[in-house]
C-alpha cells in the first residue's frame, strides 16, 4: 500500500508524518504567547485570517529546549476542527512510501514513544512515523 | 433520532408542497392515472418512514390512504368524489400532524378514525361528511410557497466562518495598503471590496437567523401543562414571533425562557380565588413578546400576578445568611427584588414540582450572561412582574475591550465589564486585608485580582494601574488590575484549541486588525484563577453614599497631549481608536483625520507630538464628528455637575473636582463651533488671492491645486489683499504694496533663482506654504 508522507527533520531525526493529515507548511512569524498554557503550546500565530495554535514539538516530545533557528517552519494540521502548526527544524520532502508502518523494536525515550506510530522504510532508511495528534496532545496526554 | 425526525418533517413538507398541485388536478380528473400514482407514492413513502420513526397516527392514516389508492390503481374501486375528499382530508391531516411533530405538540386524535373510515370501502355509507370538512377548516392557512431550499446547517456555519475569514483578510489587506500607500484606483477598488464583504456578512448572518417562533411554539403547551398542574388558568399572549435571531442564540435562550415562564405561572400568577379577592380577573395573563432593538433582541415575559415580595426575599436571604442585616437595611426595592438572582433563594414557601427548588433565576441569569445578555426586572408588587432578556443578535461577533498586562495584550468581553477605574484616582482606595488586595470604591469593597500575576508574570506595583471592574456570569464582582486599557473593538471570536481552553482563563481567540492573534479572557475563569470565586461578593459597606444623591454625569477622563487631565461628557464620546500618524493630514490649514473613505476635523490641544500612531476620541453631536487627539484613556467616572466655569470661552468649559484632583472639562459647544469651520461650509474656507504673473497659468494650473487644498481663490481684479488669508504672487508682479499680516508667497518660473520665492512647479514647497498659513 503506497502512502504519501512528509519527511521533516526534528531534533536531528528524520521523521515522517502522513501527508493526508497535513494542510500546508508555513513559516511562522510573530507568535502570541499563551500564558498558563501547557509548555508545548508555543503560542498563537496568524495563518491568513485564521488563528493557528503553534505546537513546540520539542516540548511535546519532552526533548531539550528547541534550538532557535532563523526560519521557524511549521507543519499545519487540522485536528478536531482546530488548526495547529507543528514546529519542525526543517521540511525535507514529500515522498510516496510503499512499505507498511512497522512496530518499533528496541527502546525509545518516553516522549518519542508516545508520539510514534512506528517505523517506515524510506529508501533504505528507517524513518520514525509521528502521529500529529499525539504531538498536539503533548506530554499531558500521558497523564490522561 | 432527532435528526431523522427533522429530515422526515422537512421531506414530507417538501413533497406535500410539490404534490399540492397534483391533488387539486386529481380532484378535477379522478381518473388521471399519473396524478394518482404520484399521490400513491407520497402516502406510501410517508407510511414507510412512519413505521420506522414510530409515528403510529400518521402511519395509520397513510396506510389507510395507501390501501384505498391501491384499490383504485388495481381497478377495484372507482375514484368517486367521496373517496377523493377522503384522501384529501387524510393528506391534510398528515400535513397537520407533521407540523405537530415538528413543534412537539399533540393534536386531538378523535377524528382520525372518521378519516380512516371515510377511506374504507363504500360499504360504510354512514361516513360523516363533516369530518373531512371540519379538518380542512382546522388546517392552518396554506404555507406560503416561498422560493426556498434546504441546506445543512454545517454548510451555513462554513459560509459564516468563510465570511469571517474574509473580513479578517480584508483588514489585513487594509493594513498592507496603508503601508505601501497605493494609487487612487486601488483604494477605490478596496472600498468596493469592503462594501461587498460587509454586505455579504450581513446576508450570511441572516441565513443563520431563525424566527423566534421556533422558541415560542413550545410555550402554549408549556403554559397549558404547568397551569393545569397547578390548577390555575392562564391566558398566553405571544407577540413578535417573526423576530429573527441567530439559531445558536435561540438554543441558548430556550432553557432560560422556559424557566421564566414556569416561574411566572408558579410564583407570579395567583390562584383564581386569590386573584378575585385582589380585584383581578380570575384568569391570569402571561404575555411573551420579542422585538429587535438595535443590535439586541429584547424578549419580555410579563405576568399580571403578585410580583416579587421583596420583604419576604430579604427575610429569607437573612435566614440563609446570604445577606447581612446591615446590608439589608440599605437595599432599594429593586435591589430586594434582584435577590431572586441569588443562588438558593426562591419565593415559594413550598417546593413544587414545577419550580421553587431555588435553582431558577440564578441559573437563568448565568446562562443569559454567558451569551453576552442581560436580565432586567421590573417588579410591581401586587400587580405583576416584567422580566426582560436582552441578548445580542449573534454569538460570533463580540464587543470587547483590549487591555495590556505583563507584556501581553488581551481582550475582555464588554458584557462583563461594569466600569473602568484608575487605581490611583481618589475615588478608590486600595488596601491589603489579610494578604489579599481590596479596592474600596463608592461604598463597595471589591476584591482585586492582578491580571499579570494570574498570567504568571511578575506583577508591577498596583499604583498607576487601571482597574477593570468585572461582573462575570456565575461569580461575584471583582476588579481586575491591568497595566493599561485600549480600544473598544468588535471582534470575531473563534474557539481556541483544547489545550488553550484547558487553562480555564480564555474564552476564545480572535484576530484583530493588527494581524496578531489575541486571546479573549473568560472573566469567570479569571475570578477562579485569582482565588475570588467565592469571596467576591458585593459588600454594601455604607448603605448609600450621600455623595451619590448629587446629580452626576458619566464623564470620560483622559490625559491630553499636553499632559493635562481633561474630561468630556461620556455621551459625546462615540469611540476611541488608534490611528496611524499617516492618517492625519493637513488640509486647508487644518488637521484632518482621513479614514474609511471619509475625513473629520482633528482637534489637538497644543501641538501634535511626534509619534507613529495616536489615540483619538471620536466625538459626535449627532450630525458632525470631530476627532480629538489624546495621550491616554484614564477612566470613566460620574462627575458632579458643579463646574467652576472658565474665565474665557474656549476649549475648556470649566474645572470640576474628581476626588481631589482638578479636571478640565472640554466645552463641546466650543469644540464643534471651532471645528465646525472645517465641515465644509465654503464661505468659511480661507481665501487665496492670486495676482501678477501669467493669469492663465494661475487660473488653469494653480487654481485646482488651491481648491484641492481647501482654499477659495480670487484674483487681484476681484478682491483686495486685505480680505485674503494668503497672497500668491506670480513672477513679474508689479510689486503691489505688501499687506500687513497677510503672508505672501512669491513664485518664479524657473527652478533656479531667488531664495525668497518658490519655483512654481515645486509642489512640496508650495503645499507646505499653503498649509503653513498662520491663524487657525
Amino acid at each position: 500500500m503506497n502512502s504519501l508522507y512528509l519527511i521533516a527533520r526534528l531534533a536531528g531525526q528524520q521523521v515522517a508524518i502522513a501527508a493526508g493529515d497535513i494542510q500546508s507548511v508555513v513559516e511562522i512569524e510573530g507568535l502570541t504567547p499563551v500564558p498558563r498554557a501547557p509548555r508545548h503550546v508555543a503560542g498563537l500565530a496568524a495563518l491568513r485570517s485564521r488563528v493557528l495554535t503553534v505546537i513546540d514539538s520539542y516540548a511535546a516530545l519532552d526533548l531539550c529546549a528547541r534550538p532557535v533557528t532563523a526560519v521557524t517552519q511549521a507543519i499545519v494540521v487540522v485536528i478536531e476542527g482546530h488548526l495547529y502548526g507543528l514546529l519542525v527544524d526543517d521540511v525535507e520532502d514529500v515522498v510516496e512510501l510503499a512499505g507498511e508502518v512497522e512496530p518499533i523494536r528496541g527502546s525509545m525515550a518516553d516522549g518519542w514513544h508516545r508520539a510514534a506510530r512506528g517505523m517506515i522504510d524510506n529508501r533504505g532508511h528507517a524513518v520514525l512515523v509521528l502521529d500529529a495528534g499525539a504531538l498536539v496532545d503533548g506530554p499531558a496526554a500521558l497523564a490522561a | 433520532m432527532e435528526d431523522l425526525l427533522d429530515d422526515f418533517v422537512a421531506e414530507t413538507r417538501e413533497t406535500l408542497e410539490a404534490i399540492a398541485g397534483e391533488i387539486v388536478a386529481w380532484e378535477a380528473v379522478p381518473a388521471d392515472r399519473t396524478r394518482l400514482d404520484s399521490i400513491f407514492r407520497f402516502v406510501h413513502t410517508v407510511k414507510g418512514s412512519c413505521g420506522f420513526l414510530d409515528l403510529p397516527r400518521i402511519e395509520k392514516l397513510s396506510h389507510a390512504a395507501e390501501d384505498a389508492l391501491a384499490a383504485v390503481r388495481a381497478g377495484l374501486r372507482v375514484p368517486d368524489e367521496r373517496l377523493v375528499s377522503a384522501v384529501l382530508a387524510a393528506i391534510d391531516r398528515i400535513a397537520e400532524l407533521v407540523d405537530a411533530v415538528e413543534a412537539g405538540e399533540e393534536i386531538a386524535a378523535e377524528n382520525d378514525a372518521d378519516l380512516i373510515l371515510a377511506l374504507s370501502e363504500p360499504a360504510a355509507p354512514a361516513a360523516k361528511e363533516e369530518g373531512p370538512a371540519a379538518v380542512a377548516e382546522a388546517r392552518p392557512a396554506a404555507r406560503a410557497s416561498a422560493r426556498s431550499i434546504r441546506l445543512p446547517v454545517e454548510l451555513l456555519d462554513r459560509m459564516m466562518s468563510g465570511v469571517s475569514d474574509m473580513v479578517l483578510a480584508r483588514n489585513e489587506l487594509f493594513r498592507r495598503l496603508q503601508e505601501v500607500a497605493p494609487g487612487d484606483g486601488v483604494e477605490a477598488a478596496f472600498e468596493r471590496l469592503s462594501a461587498c464583504v460587509v454586505e455579504m456578512r450581513e446576508a450570511i448572518t441572516r441565513t443563520r437567523m431563525q424566527r423566534i417562533d421556533h422558541l415560542f411554539t413550545a410555550l402554549p403547551r408549556l403554559v397549558r401543562d404547568v397551569s393545569a398542574e397547578l390548577g390555575k388558568t392562564v391566558t398566553l399572549e405571544i407577540e413578535g414571533g417573526d423576530v429573527e435571531l441567530d439559531r445558536e442564540m435561540i438554543e441558548m435562550i430556550r432553557d432560560p425562557l422556559t424557566h421564566i415562564v414556569r416561574n411566572a405561572i408558579d410564583h407570579g400568577i395567583e390562584a383564581a380565588a386569590e386573584r378575585i379577592a385582589a380585584g383581578k380577573p380570575a384568569k391570569g395573563l402571561l404575555r411573551v413578546s420579542a422585538r429587535q432593538s438595535g443590535n439586541q433582541i429584547l424578549i419580555e415575559v410579563i405576568d399580571d400576578g403578585r410580583g416579587i415580595d421583596g420583604e419576604r426575599l430579604v427575610e429569607k436571604a437573612l435566614r440563609l445568611g446570604v445577606l447581612t442585616p446591615d446590608a439589608a437595611v440599605g437595599l432599594t426595592p429593586a435591589a430586594r427584588a434582584a435577590l431572586i438572582f441569588k443562588p438558593g433563594l426562591s419565593t415559594a414557601d413550598t417546593v413544587s414540582a414545577i419550580s421553587g427548588r431555588g435553582v431558577g433565576m440564578d441559573v437563568v441569569r448565568a446562562n443569559v450572561e454567558r451569551i453576552g445578555g442581560v436580565v432586567d426586572l421590573d417588579n410591581r408588587p401586587g400587580l405583576g412582574l416584567r422580566i426582560t432578556l436582552r441578548v445580542p443578535l449573534t454569538l460570533t461577533i463580540i464587543p470587547a475591550l483590549t487591555v495590556d498586562a505583563g507584556g501581553h495584550r488581551f481582550a475582555i468581553p464588554r458584557s462583563a465589564i461594569e466600569e473602568i477605574v484608575r487605581a490611583r484616582s481618589s475615588t478608590i482606595r486600595i488596601e491589603e486585608v489579610g494578604g489579599s488586595v481590596v479596592a474600596r470604591s463608592r461604598g463597595r469593597r471589591l476584591p482585586v485580582a492582578d491580571l499579570a500575576t494570574i498570567m504568571g508574570e511578575a506583577a508591577p506595583a498596583l499604583i498607576g494601574q487601571t482597574l477593570v471592574v468585572l461582573k462575570p456570569a456565575g461569580s461575584g464582582i471583582f476588579a481586575l488590575a491591568v497595566d493599561s486599557v485600549h480600544d473598544h473593538e468588535e471582534l470575531v471570536v473563534k474557539p481556541a484549541a483544547p489545550a488553550v481552553m484547558a487553562t480555564g482563563l480564555y474564552a476564545g481567540t480572535t484576530l484583530p486588525d493588527n494581524g496578531r492573534p489575541m486571546l479573549l479572557l473568560d472573566p469567570a475563569g479569571l475570578a477562579r484563577a485569582g482565588g475570588l470565586s467565592d469571596g467576591g461578593e458585593i459588600v454594601a459597606e455604607e448603605p448609600a453614599a450621600p455623595a451619590e444623591a448629587e446629580a452626576t454625569t458619566p464623564t470620560f477622563l483622559f490625559r491630553d497631549v499636553d499632559g493635562a487631565l481633561r474630561g468630556l461628557r461620556l455621551s459625546l464620546v462615540q469611540r476611541i481608536e488608534e490611528v496611524q500618524a499617516t492618517a492625519l493630514t493637513m488640509a486647508a490649514g487644518r488637521l484632518r483625520l482621513v479614514k474609511d473613505g471619509g475625513s473629520v476635523p482633528v482637534v489637538v490641544c497644543g501641538t501634535l507630538p511626534q509619534a507613529s500612531a495616536f489615540q483619538v476620541l471620536r466625538i459626535g453631536d449627532g450630525t458632525s464628528e470631530v476627532a480629538y487627539v489624546i495621550q491616554s484613556v484614564v477612566d470613566i467616572v460620574p462627575v458632579g455637575n458643579a463646574v467652576a466655569p472658565a474665565a474665557h470661552p474656549g476649549l475648556i468649559a470649566g474645572v470640576v473636582m474628581v476626588g481631589d484632583e482638578p479636571v478640565e472639562l472640554i466645552d463641546p459647544f466650543w469644540l464643534f463651533a471651532e471645528a465646525g469651520e472645517a465641515f465644509g461650509r465654503a464661505a468659511e474656507s480661507p481665501l487665496c488671492l492670486l495676482r501678477g504673473g501669467d493669469e492663465d497659468w494661475m487660473r488653469e494650473i494653480l487654481q485646482p491645486l488651491l481648491l484641492q487644498s481647501g482654499y477659495r481663490v480670487a484674483f487681484a481684479s476681484e478682491a483686495g489683499a486685505e480680505e485674503a488669508d494668503l497672497v500668491i504672487e506670480g513672477e513679474g508682479s508689479t510689486g503691489a504694496p505688501p499687506v500687513a499680516r497677510t503672508p505672501v508667497v512669491k513664485l518664479r518660473n524657473r527652478p533656479e533663482g531667488d531664495r525668497g520665492s518658490i519655483y512654481r512647479y515645486d509642489r512640496a514647497s508650495l503645499l507646505s506654504a499653503l498649509n503653513a498659513r498662520p491663524g487657525r
